[in-house]
């Protein structure tokens, strides 16, 4: 049962880990044009990858 | 040598100062309601890019938008090169989207994931506790689970509080009410058992509870969201500034500095910003928002000229009489604001079934509890049975079938076409049994013609370049119906407002207009080549298209169709008959639309009110559910419920089919949580329900009614 005590603070951790991405995305405005981005794949052009997001961050 | 900071914040600095020119606003934002694949992201982007002193464009396609940033660009510039690009552009005024950041929407998305991640983690360790853990491991488990759960509902039910107070302090009752006290209960009564070493926690209820409910909150939020933005747009397109005439010369200056006894220039194609006198010698003006009347005007100098109107000849000067709130237009609005509170009072379907639930609830458990300390003596054991009923009557049903079906039916409807923009309108929509339709605007796209065919090649060619340099209406229908010929080639092109188009075509002069200036026996539009006779080109109002399909798909659905204009006899008969619509009125004012349409509504009938014009607004906010084309009048669009954002009238009865399968989802949801909780409750109030067994019941049914509402998506 010992290895509960290395599981425990792993798996939370690794949860942990999941929600600071998430909450990281959702800061970087990558949610503001969802239906652009699937569209923009289909994009031939990629001559500058657009760094930016697409409207100011408040 | 390289430059040495005096501090860390020095270096920093520039860097902080680069990132904010990158973050800084843009400097225009214009709204493209074509946009719909990546061919056109790439198409408008590198048109705008390559504009010169445009520094970045990019497009937002699911708002259907492009923010553009290059402080020296002016808007028409950019609107030419969508335009060139073959789409249509709006620019929207910057200070009513500032709030477009939706800080709301993002706060509700945060207070999700976390409430997601907690109850992940809480739920591994009750499965654990479920399959058997006990003594030690139990009681290591639980308090973890408090550990991780405490803090995060405390922090994720904040909406939930917040509302519940708000209406327990005016003595309320909401659907927040039963909400936060389940949800506070369960983690409290479970810290409880916990510090005591009992062997029920319900931490991963009242976790799940909060991350279900989030989602409907979220998905209400969403959708009342899109409406108010919807709105907010239509606010942001309308006229903004003008071009008054000081000291000779025009100067573009905002419409709330307008004065009256100020003179304005009007150029071609714009809206009257305020109520004037016309002081050119004529101009031509489409008025039909006022009259309905599809014939645009010409008016003489001293005439009066009202807000709103369209100038649709050469540019004209006028003098403002009214200004701001005086303007007819914005009485008009303000009777149209009065008549739209009235239909505020509509209730909806959830918050009807609120107002019989929440009591219920508060009840159920309280007798639960009272009825279990008299038999067993035992508080802590009858508090635990109020709790189990409390959570596994929570109203998942009412917090998130309704706003996941609201959602998905407008996010359906809006990729039809359908922009959708209050939050009650599909149910209002769904109750409709008579159609009323405007005929100008609404039924007809302006105005178009019948035999044009037995003109010449050169006849045809004359015809269409004179038409192509005018902005009048009938050129502009006139240019949609000529044979596509090749253009011809002539000089000394005028317009003459009021009367027509003239040039010159190989030394003969040639005239294209109206009947008596061309000096022909008809009055209707003609052209004329040199001394050749006058030939008549007739142009009448031709339907919109798929008008047919969508009034047939009414009637099969029980709706009767009518035809309420402000046109006269001959126009609404012909187009009656063509379309096939016996029930037809004409020559019908804006109080008289208005009287009859809530006739109807005394009578008993729910009207839905189809049209465009300003003598339709009182009309559109009185009927129990309104459309407007995006073509209306600003005013129109803004006191109907939803707005036609496509030219086809085809998929109409599929609107009110979605609006139909909406309500009926909505009740099938209500039904299926029924019947859950009429398996639950009396498990629950019998003592029997364990922090598994409530799991089960709140998952299973909440998935239950998503999955129910996802439906709406394959209605036919």
């Amino acid at each position: 049962m010992n290895v509960l005590l290395i599981l425990i603070p792993v798996s939370i951790i690794l949860g942990g880990l999941g929600l600071c991405g998430f909450l990281w995305t959702l800061r970087s405005g990558q949610y503001d044009d969802a239906e652009g981005s699937a569209a923009r794949l289909l994009l031939e052009d990629d001559d500058a990858p657009n760094d930016a997001p697409d409207e100011p961050r408040s | 040598m390289t430059q040495v900071a005096a501090c860390p914040a020095c270096a920093v600095a520039p860097l902080a100062q680069e990132t904010a020119r990158h973050a800084r606003p843009p400097d225009a934002i214009l709204s493209i309601p074509a946009l719909h694949c990546a061919a056109c992201i790439g198409k408008v982007e590198r048109a705008l890019s390559a504009l010169p002193g445009v520094e970045r464009a990019r497009v937002n396609l699911s708002l259907k938008r492009v923010s553009v940033h290059g402080p020296d660009v002016p808007d028409e510039t950019i609107t030419a090169a969508i335009k060139a690009a073959g789409y249509d552009a709006y620019p929207l005024d910057l200070t009513l989207l500032e709030e477009g950041q939706d800080p709301v929407g993002r706060a509700l998305l945060i207070r999700l994931a976390i409430a997601g991640f907690a109850m992940m983690n809480v739920m591994l360790f009750s499965v654990a506790v479920w399959s058997g853990a006990s003594d030690a491991t139990r009681d290591l488990f639980h308090l973890i689970s408090a550990l991780i759960s405490l803090p995060a509902v405390l922090f994720c039910g904040q909406p939930f509080f917040a509302n519940a107070w708000s209406a327990l302090r005016v003595r309320a009752l909401n659907m927040d009410v039963p909400i936060s006290l389940a949800i506070l209960l369960a983690a409290g009564m479970s810290l409880f058992e916990v510090l005591n070493g009992g062997a029920h926690a319900y931490f991963d209820a009242a976790l799940s509870l909060t991350f279900f409910l989030l989602i409907g909150r979220y998905l209400d939020h969403q959708t009342r969201s899109s409406a108010r933005s919807a709105a907010k747009e239509l606010a942001a397109l309308e006229v903004h500034t003008a071009q008054r005439i000081d000291a000779g010369h025009a100067t573009k200056v905002p419409v709330s500095a307008l004065r009256v006894g100020d003179r304005v220039l009007i150029p071609t194609g714009v809206r009257v910003p305020v109520d004037g006198t016309l002081d050119s010698a004529s101009a031509v003006s489409d008025r039909s928002f006022l009259t309905g009347e599809s014939a645009a005007q010409t008016l003489i100098k001293g005439f009066p000229v009202q807000a709103g109107e369209i100038n649709q000849g050469a540019p004209f000067e006028m003098t403002a009489t009214a200004v701001g709130d005086d303007t007819t237009l914005r009485r008009v609005a303000n009777l149209v604001e009065m008549a739209e509170n009235s239909r505020n009072r509509y209730t909806n379907l959830a918050d009807r079934a609120a107002r019989i639930y929440a009591p219920a609830v508060h009840l159920l458990a309280l007798l639960a509890f009272v009825v279990w300390v008299w038999i067993s003596g035992d508080i802590r054991f009858a508090l635990n049975i109020g709790v189990a009923v409390l959570i596994i009557t929570c109203p998942c049903a009412l917090g998130l079938a309704v706003p996941a079906v609201a959602t998905a039916a407008i996010a359906r409807l809006y990729a039809m076409g359908f922009l959708v923009k209050s939050g009650t309108a599909l149910e209002r929509l769904a109750e409709v049994d008579i159609a009323v339709f405007d005929k100008t605007g609404t039924l007809t796209l302006s105005s178009s013609t019948g035999k044009l065919s037995t003109l010449s090649d050169t006849q045809a060619s004359v015809a269409r370049k004179l038409a192509q340099s005018s902005h009048h209406p009938m050129s502009r229908a006139l240019l949609s119906v000529l044979p596509p010929v090749p253009l011809a080639e002539v000089t000394q092109m005028q317009e003459i407002p009021g009367f027509g188009m003239q040039a010159v075509l190989d030394g003969q002069p040639v005239r294209m207009g109206r009947g008596s200036w061309l000096g022909a026996d008809f009055d209707g539009l003609g052209l004329r080549i040199g001394d050749g006779p006058a030939i008549p080109l007739p142009l009448t109002d031709i339907p919109r298209p798929g008008v047919k399909t969508a009034l047939e798909g009414l009637r099969s659905l029980g709706i009767a169709p009518q035809i309420l204009s402000g046109d006269g006899k001959t126009p609404v008969q012909a187009l009656a008959a063509q379309i096939g619509v016996e029930d037809l009125q004409f020559n019908v004012s804006a109080t008289e639309k208005h009287a009859y349409l809530t006739g109807l509504q005394k009578a008993g009938h729910r009207v839905l009110m189809v049209g465009d014009g300003l003598n339709d607004t009182a009309s559109l906010a009185a009927a129990h559910a309104s459309v407007a084309p995006a073509s209306a009048l600003d005013a129109s669009r803004s006191a109907a419920d939803i707005v036609l954002l496509r030219d086809s009238l085809a998929e109409f009865p599929m609107l009110m089919k979605i609006a139909r399968a909406t309500t009926r989802l909505s009740r099938e949801n209500f039904a299926i949580a029924a019947a859950y909780n009429a398996i639950a409750v009396p498990v629950a109030l019998l003592g029997y329900a364990s922090p598994l067994i409530a799991a089960i019941a709140m998952s299973a049914s909440s998935l239950t009614v998503l999955a129910n509402a996802m439906r709406v998506r394959i209605v036919r």
